[in-house]
């Protein structure tokens, strides 16, 4: 297997442009750290980390662009000096799947990659308001830009957001960023089952206080639940709209309070998905459903999967175990999300189990077809991964 | 007339009209379908009223079964579709071709779901934007996106032209508050996509068609996001004696780590006529004016304006003046809103809208006011000053031969301007056919191919809203 790394988006042109005459496949690799899917079958791999640098950040205009292979954390430390950050808090892979290396931006946005402040500031594909990319043909395209505002013809950028490298190499990604909050306060309740912990979330939610990250997390054994709640803002502010939360959740429970650097330190975890990290030799499973259906997705897979879980966005987004075994839970996992009206996507399994089980809920009829042909448009040659797995 | 070709009807559609009207009788009940020509004429233009075209008919369908009929059968006949909300589009994206049926989704207008424990509400594609936050405030919640027309605007158009609003710095525009939609493509086939989960299965097609200005699917229904409504929001009106004063006191507030809910900025005519119209206390000896609203409880609401205000003191302001009241703040904002009525009282005036980097907002207006003056206009500017979103209102009389062109050639130019400084065309109210053909400074052929190769897929005989964002020369369909 032999990895090319073009050093610009000529290069990554001229590349493309060969394979797709050759009809050779291509995989794509950004930082490598989160190998989902269908492990694909090419003889060569386009990665593009030599495609590296901050190429604009304007403070005073909350944007910032960097190619696509910029080390996130770099990204991170350049916002991180003028007291800004991405909004949507991307989570780290590494933990949970074991991966090393570094992490991309590029991959970010090609896999819309989002932490618990999707539910307050919107998902990657919210912040990312400019890409260019390299499409199948070979040849680079630009949609969005740098402008927070800009509806000029179709949006390509959040097409392409998620769409995991199936239609076009990301070469250069623009994002619009926030400033940091000054502090932080999560209120955590102990005790709740997860149905009382969601409804308290979900009561939250529903205040004007601003809750930014809001989680559940069930009892471990010798623990008890912690149904947690992150406030963030300017101090005064944080301090009365604390106050006000407390009060208006009284009826289940009292709050502790975790501040600053306890609270961050939680809220990273919850993140990167820390409490499924270990046993490793579990499968780990992501269902995005609507919030109130969370807890009765949970039971289920409780009962049928034994699975430990975890709680984000407000009960809407469930991280679940299951043993790598058979189909590692996949028929339970779909059926509980579908009955919810959710989907469910397997993000770690050994690559024996991600070769024989389908990573990605399947599209119904009319969007599968769809698929095809919108894939045939980007990449006729067929040469980068395939949409979601899709035959 | 002006310079923007029209695109050539399709042969031997306008002469199939009585055949294809009874085809249609057959598919929807006689009260859904107009087809007298003085009924029709109330369809052919929406809000940029210099374009007009009768279409060949008008369907206004009740149901998705009823928009999959008519859109299966027009395909199957080669009959172009123009899909409608309320017609308030500003850059003619609803307006018909004389070959083309035009769908509007007006009677499909019902509030189907609230669910406030999960924050979202499903409606029918043709509830108006305001009636949305109406169905929930009662509840403490409101749909975010609030465009200037939402009394009269629909869901359908807000998510054809990605609409947005005063309160999209904080809360975003359309695309970022809306989880699902049905759709019927051109063949009839209905789609869902996405629901009350916060993100769905698959590729992002709800990001696709969220302004996609009907040309891929005619959308019938839609999941949005609803918040919790803040408790209380006040303005401060800052007066500045030039746009580099103003400019930079946007940025001093954004770098002191404050997200205004709104930051509005208006130049001394937008002022003037604002305030001769709304009296609503703006200052008459200032350059340029800051609206800024913020968000919270009263202390909350008191310890931002405190910060803002005593940012602003570094930027030599000329007025500052903080609402105290409700009845000061309807005031603040009543000149602002009421901008395009006032100014349409003295005279035509075409709406652009550009976004450019906010920092090149004083040389951006200094060039703007000389490509008027060329030609002898004035201009007024509005600006969202916080995401970059510039209006500028280019003044011309309709009545004076060559009027209208001289308007179209500065509002050109003023667009080509902003996508020089690294903006674009349009921030919010879309391409349709105004913009059309400036695509090709903003976009390069192969930028453009991959968007008409992509509507393509969707639309093999392009036959939805074809007149509208794409060049007419050179379009790559395959
Ligand atoms: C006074 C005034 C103020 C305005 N202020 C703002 C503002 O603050 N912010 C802003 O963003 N815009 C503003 N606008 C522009 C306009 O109101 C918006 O573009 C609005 O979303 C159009 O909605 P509509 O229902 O009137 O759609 P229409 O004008 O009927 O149609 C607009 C586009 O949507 C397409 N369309 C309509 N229905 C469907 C459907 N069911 N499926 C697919 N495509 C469809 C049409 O083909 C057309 O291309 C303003 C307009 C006016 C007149």
């Amino acid at each position: 297997m032999s990895v090319l790394l073009p050093a610009s988006e000529a290069e990554a042109e001229a590349i493309i442009g060969e394979a797709a005459a050759a009809r050779a496949p291509l995989a794509i690799e950004g930082g490598g750290t989160r190998p989902t899917g269908r492990p694909v079958q090419a003889e060569r791999t386009i990665a593009t980390r030599a495609l590296s640098g901050i190429t604009l950040y304007e403070p005073a205009e909350m944007v910032i662009a960097a190619r696509a292979g910029t080390p996130l954390a770099e990204v991170e430390a350049a916002l991180a000096a003028n007291r800004q950050r991405l909004a949507f808090e991307p989570m780290d892979h590494r933990p949970l799947l074991g991966t090393a290396g570094e992490p991309t931006i590029g991959g970010v946005a090609a896999a819309n990659v989002s932490g618990p402040r999707r539910i307050h500031s919107g998902a990657a594909r919210d912040s990312l308001i400019g890409i260019r990319f390299v499409n199948g043909r070979g040849e680079t395209v630009k949609s969005g830009g740098r402008v927070m505002k800009n509806v000029t013809g179709l949006d390509l950028v959040k097409f392409l957001a998620g769409a995991r490298g199936s239609l076009g190499l990301l070469t250069e990604v623009t994002f619009k960023v926030l400033p940091e909050a000054e502090t932080e306060t999560t209120l955590v309740i102990a005790g709740l089952d997860a149905e009382r912990g969601v409804a308290a979330l979900s009561a939250a939610l529903g205040t004007p206080w601003e809750v930014t990250g809001a989680a559940h997390l069930p009892a471990e054994p010798g623990d008890v639940s912690h149904t947690v709640m992150r406030l963030e803002g300017f101090a005064p502010s944080v301090a009365y709209r604390r106050e006000r939360l407390a009060a208006a959740l009284a009826a289940f429970g009292p709050a502790e309070l975790l501040e600053g650097e306890d609270s961050r330190a939680l809220w990273a975890a919850i993140r990167d998905v820390r409490l499924l990290a270990a046993p490793p030799g579990k499968a780990v499973w992501r269902l995005s459903v609507p919030p109130m259906e969370g807890p009765a997705v949970g039971r289920r897979l409780e009962a049928a999967l034994g699975s430990r879980l975890l709680y984000d966005w407000g009960g809407g987004l469930i991280w679940a175990s299951a043993d790598e075994t058979g189909d590692a839970g996949a028929a339970a996992m779909r059926a509980a999300a579908a009955a919810a009206g959710g989907h469910a996507t397997l993000v770690r399994a050994g690559p024996a189990t991600r070769a024989a089980v389908a990573a990605f809920t399947p599209d119904p009829a009319p969007l599968a077809a769809l698929a095809r042909q919108v894939k045939t448009v980007f990449d006729p040659a067929g040469i980068f991964p395939a949409v979601f797995d899709a035959a | 007339m002006s310079a923007i070709p029209k695109l050539a009807p399709r042969a031997g559609v306008v002469e199939r009209r009585a055949s294809i009207l009874a085809g249609l009788a057959a598919l929807v009940p006689p009260a859904a379908l107009i087809t007298a020509e003085d009924e029709r004429r109330a369809y052919e233009t929406d809000a940029l009223t210099a374009y007009r075209q009768i279409p060949l008919a008008v369907v206004l369908p009740e149901t998705t079964e009823e928009v999959s009929a008519v859109l299966a059968f027009l395909n199957r006949e080669g009959v172009r579709v123009v899909a409608r909300g309320a017609g308030t589009s500003l850059a003619g994206g609803a307006l018909p071709t004389e070959d083309s049926v035009v769908v509007g989704v007006s009677k499909m207008n019902r509030i189907l779901e609230v669910d406030t424990a999960n924050r979202t509400i499903r409606v029918e594609a043709g509830v108006t934007n305001l009636a949305v936050s109406g169905a929930v405030s009662h509840l403490g919640f409101f749909y975010a996106p609030d465009p200037s027309s939402q009394l009269a605007c629909t869901i359908a158009g807000n998510i054809a032209m990605n609409s947005g609003g005063a309160h999209c710095l904080k809360y975003g525009v359309t695309t970022n508050n809306v989880l699902g939609a049905k759709i019927v493509l051109m063949d009839g086939t209905v789609v869902e996509i996405g629901g009350k989960a916060l993100d769905a299965a698959g590729l992002d097609w709800l990001g696709l068609v969220v302004g996609s200005e009907g040309q891929l699917g005619l959308v019938t229904e839609a999941t949005l996001r609803i918040l919790p409504l803040a408790e209380g929001a006040r303005p401060v009106l800052m007066g500045f004696s030039s746009a580099e004063d103003a400019g930079a006191c946007v940025a001093a507030i954004i770098g002191s780590g404050i997200i205004p809910v709104a930051i509005e900025y208006m130049d001394r005519p937008a002022i003037k006529v604002c305030e001769a119209f709304a009296h609503a206390g703006y200052p008459l000896d200032v350059e340029a004016m800051l609206i800024v609203e913020v968000e919270g409880s009263e202390a909350e609401i008191e310890d931002l304006l405190g910060r803002i205000t005593a940012i602003a003191q570094d930027f030599r302001p000329q007025t500052i003046k903080v609402s105290r009241s409700e009845a000061e703040s309807l005031a603040i904002w009543k000149g602002r809103k009421s901008a395009f009525g006032a100014m349409g009282r003295i005279a035509d005036y075409m709406c652009m809208d550009g976004t450019i980097p906010t920092g090149q907002l004083p040389l951006v207006l200094r060039r703007i006011a000389e490509i008027c003056a060329a030609r002898g206009l004035e201009v007024a500017n509005i600006f969202h000053a916080g995401d970059g979103n510039l209006h500028p209102l280019v003044l011309f009389n309709a009545n004076e031969p060559g009027g209208l062109e001289k308007a179209e050639e500065c509002g050109a130019e003023i667009l080509k301007l902003c996508v020089e400084v690294g903006g674009c065309l349009t921030g919010e109210h879309g391409v349709g056919v105004e913009k059309r053909e400036l695509m090709v400074h903003q976009y390069t052929p192969v930028d453009l191919a991959q968007q008409t190769r992509l509507k393509s897929a969707f639309d093999p005989a392009w036959l939805l809203n074809p007149n509208k964002v794409f060049p007419l020369e050179g379009r790559v369909l395959s």
